[in-house]
């Protein structure tokens, strides 16, 4: 069972999520219309570039923008939880000692304490995220059971990870759950709203074209994101 | 499919039928006959297939439902932050839910969704600077008004105003000869106090051509008269078109996308016809979105640009100060305290946040920042054609008061409004609430102030 896991499912999960979002961003590149959504992606393309940049660097420094900044507190659960989910999985010793043996490659790792810890920010915040769903009423009128399902689907393979990695009785079972809960992320990426991993990218790359080449980036200095 | 005789999917495009409209007093016909209008929901599904393309739909797709937007939006903060008045709510429950059942939608659903699009957003764009995705609901908000307006589920002064578009390349029903009328008239008018002053109509290879808001000839000339001071005074050499005048765009509003094409046409024909060699518009927000942003899009130049550059009223007067055109005498520069009105089309949406600072740095002393401002301004509350449309008064009133709010807090009693939507915003917001402030154009300000060379002045002049 392991070895299938981590074996030809780890593969075939890799594949779907990579060709996935690969074909999300040409399905979205190719769904651009400069006439509907008026904006000369072609022409004026240094301008496009330029406010692209900046449109996509603000925002993922946190405190970056405005938007950012008036909302400090979700900012601050918003990077806790996104450094967790991203860094965790891709630094953590035991992900490379694996990969290593398998793929014959590796990054640098962290120490488990550190990854502990990121883990532990994640669930936290996933904690916290669910409460602000409920306790904001401007976030719950939005809220949806899908809005949840992506959310466990994301958190899943932490919580999961932790159990295991603790050694709690039946350490095979939370070892080889934690695998398909990593698994059922990835291919969940490209089909859900977990696209935004890199919808994320498009979107606002989009969005700073609108305003580098027609909303002003060619008159004054750039959107003060 | 049963449509009504004034309420239909046809747009207005005879006289007959937008006196018709009119005749019928503030729409009673027309919003009854709204009543009994069925959806053709084939028909508005194969508009979306066509038309929401990746960027609308990954919007809708990938919103993470985070309320991030919520306090950007001024609606929501006028109306005591109820929760339906967030951005992403608003457009997840119209456009979102047209989407999800594929265009099979009711009568009563899409006036719900005209309600919404209309006095629920006014299209000024500030939830999308506060979006982590820069999901923009005023872009998607204008994208479904187009979708209403196609269903003919459009305010009754929407159609009105997309109608006198289609007939008179106006949002009024001024014809080219009451426009050049107007001109003549307004400069026979001042040419006494203005010796030497003109309004030339039509001349080629002018530097400058003017265009302007049919409110202007309608129900202030004299702004019309202002502008040509201004421009005697600066030395210029300029015209306005008799044809292809009109910058503003209510067919914008009323999202009547051909008739947008068809108005810009008409000014981008007289800009190819004069060959002036540039374009500058009054002091209007929307008018310039329209026409020098928007417009070139709807016409289908592929270098997003207008034929010849267009320019807003407010770079012209910087450039003129600056450039020392026009001198101001500085000791009647403005004492009191004043504040700016950044609008929505061409500050947030066209980046002109500084040329407003520099001009006020020349003709205020006390100037005051409004909180937030320049690409985080609030909406004067008047944008989107709101102001216009009766069936909404009082949506519109109640979100002046963020704007309101806004003004009291800097302590001014002027605020420089050079857009003609944030004017009556502000002009309307005062009728109702008795702030005690007063608000003005850029032009009358600047003829208060402007040093008269020696030999524009009167025979008999001092
Ligand atoms: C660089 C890549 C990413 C960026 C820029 C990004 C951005 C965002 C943004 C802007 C939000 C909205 C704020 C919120 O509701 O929390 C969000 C939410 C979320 N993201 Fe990401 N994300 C990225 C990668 C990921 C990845 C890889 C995952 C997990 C697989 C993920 C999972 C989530 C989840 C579950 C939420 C919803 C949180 C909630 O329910 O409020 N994100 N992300
Ligand atoms: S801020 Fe953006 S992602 Fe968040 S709810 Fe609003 S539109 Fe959706
Ligand atoms: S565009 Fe303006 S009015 Fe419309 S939802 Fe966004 S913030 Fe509100």
């Amino acid at each position: 069972m392991y070895q299938f896991v981590t074996g030809p499912l780890a593969w075939l999960s890799f594949g779907i999520f990579l060709v996935g979002i690969i074909v999300r961003v040409v399905l979205y590149i190719k769904g651009l219309d400069w006439k509907l959504d008026r904006v000369t992606y072609t022409v004026n393309v240094s301008y496009g570039i330029k406010g692209a940049i900046r449109s996509i660097f603000f925002w993922l420094i946190p405190f970056g923008t405005r938007g950012w900044r008036t909302n400090p507190g979700f900012t601050i659960l918003f990077f806790i939880f996104h450094t967790g989910l991203l860094f965790t999985p891709l630094f953590l010793a035991a992900h490379n000692i694996l990969l290593k043996e398998r793929w014959g490659i590796s990054l640098w790792t962290i120490p488990d304490f550190a990854a502990d810890l990121l883990t532990i920010f994640v669930i936290v915040s996933a904690v916290i995220i669910i409460l602000r769903r409920i306790a904001l009423p401007e976030v719950r009128i939005l809220t949806t059971a899908y809005d949840l399902l992506v959310l466990l689907i994301a958190t899943a393979p932490f919580i999961t990870g932790f159990i295991a990695y603790h050694q709690a009785p039946g350490y095979q079972f939370w070892l080889i759950t934690h695998i398909l809960c990593g698994e059922i992320m990835l291919v969940s990426i490209p089909f859900t709203k977990l696209s935004h991993f890199i919808l994320f990218f498009m979107s606002r790359a989009q969005i700073g074209m609108d305003f580098g080449i027609k909303r002003g980036g060619m008159k004054g200095k750039g959107f003060a994101w | 499919m049963a449509e009504g005789i004034l309420c239909n999917r046809k747009p207005v495009n005879t006289k007959e039928d937008l006196l018709a409209l009119l005749a019928d007093k503030s729409g009673k016909q027309y919003y009854e006959e709204m009543n009994h209008l069925h959806v053709d929901s084939a028909a508005l599904w194969a508009t979306i297939q066509k038309s929401l393309k990746s960027r609308l739909r990954t919007w809708l797709e990938i919103c993470a439902h985070c309320g991030l937007c919520a306090d950007s939006c001024f609606y929501y903060l006028a109306n005591n932050k109820d929760p339906k008045q967030v951005p992403s709510y608003k457009i997840q429950s119209t456009l979102g839910e047209i989407v999800r059942r594929k265009g099979d939608v009711d009568n009563a659903f899409m006036q719900m969704v005209m309600d919404t699009a209309w006095s629920k957003c006014t299209c000024c764009n500030r939830c999308g600077s506060f979006c982590p995705f820069g999901i923009d609901m005023g872009v998607m908000f204008g994208y479904l008004r187009g979708l209403c307006f196609s269903q003919g589920f459009v305010p009754w002064e929407m159609k009105i105003g997309s109608g006198m578009h289609r007939i008179y390349r106006a949002q009024m029903d001024i014809t080219s000869e009451d426009w050049v009328d107007t001109c003549t008239w307004m400069c026979e008018e001042n040419e006494e106090d203005w010796p030497g002053l003109e309004i030339p109509v039509d001349k080629e290879n002018a530097d400058i051509l003017y265009t302007v808001n049919a409110r202007e000839p309608k129900h202030y000339p004299e702004d019309i008269a202002q502008a040509a001071i201004l421009f005697h005074l600066a030395g210029e050499n300029w015209t306005v078109p008799s044809v292809g005048w009109e910058e503003t765009s209510l067919t914008m509003f009323a999202g009547d996308w051909e008739g947008c094409r068809l108005q810009v046409q008409e000014v981008y024909n007289a800009m190819e016809r004069l060959k002036p060699k540039r374009m500058i518009g009054t002091e209007c927000g929307h008018a310039y979105r329209a026409t020098v942003l928007e417009g070139p899009y709807w016409a289908g130049l592929k270098t997003g640009k207008t034929p010849v550059e267009s320019i807003h009223y407010i770079e012209w007067v910087a450039e003129a100060l600056r450039t020392g055109k026009l001198k101001l005498d500085p000791s009647k520069k403005l004492k009191m305290p004043v504040t700016y009105q950044d609008s929505c089309n061409y500050i947030r949406n066209a980046g002109l946040a500084d040329t407003a600072r520099e001009i006020m740095s020349y003709i205020a002393e006390d100037f005051r920042e409004m909180t937030p401002c320049r690409e985080h301004n609030f909406c004067c509350g008047g944008g989107g054609g709101l102001n216009g449309i009766g069936r909404y008064r009082e949506q519109r009133n109640v979100g002046l008061k963020v704007k309101r709010d806004q003004i009291i807090a800097t302590g001014a009693k002027l605020v420089v409004s050079p857009c003609h939507n944030c004017w009556d915003a502000i002009r309307d917001m005062e009728e109702i609430f008795h702030i005690g402030i007063k608000w003005s154009f850029l032009k009358p300000i600047l003829l208060k102030m402007v040093i008269v060379p020696d030999h524009l002045k009167p025979e008999n002049g001092e």
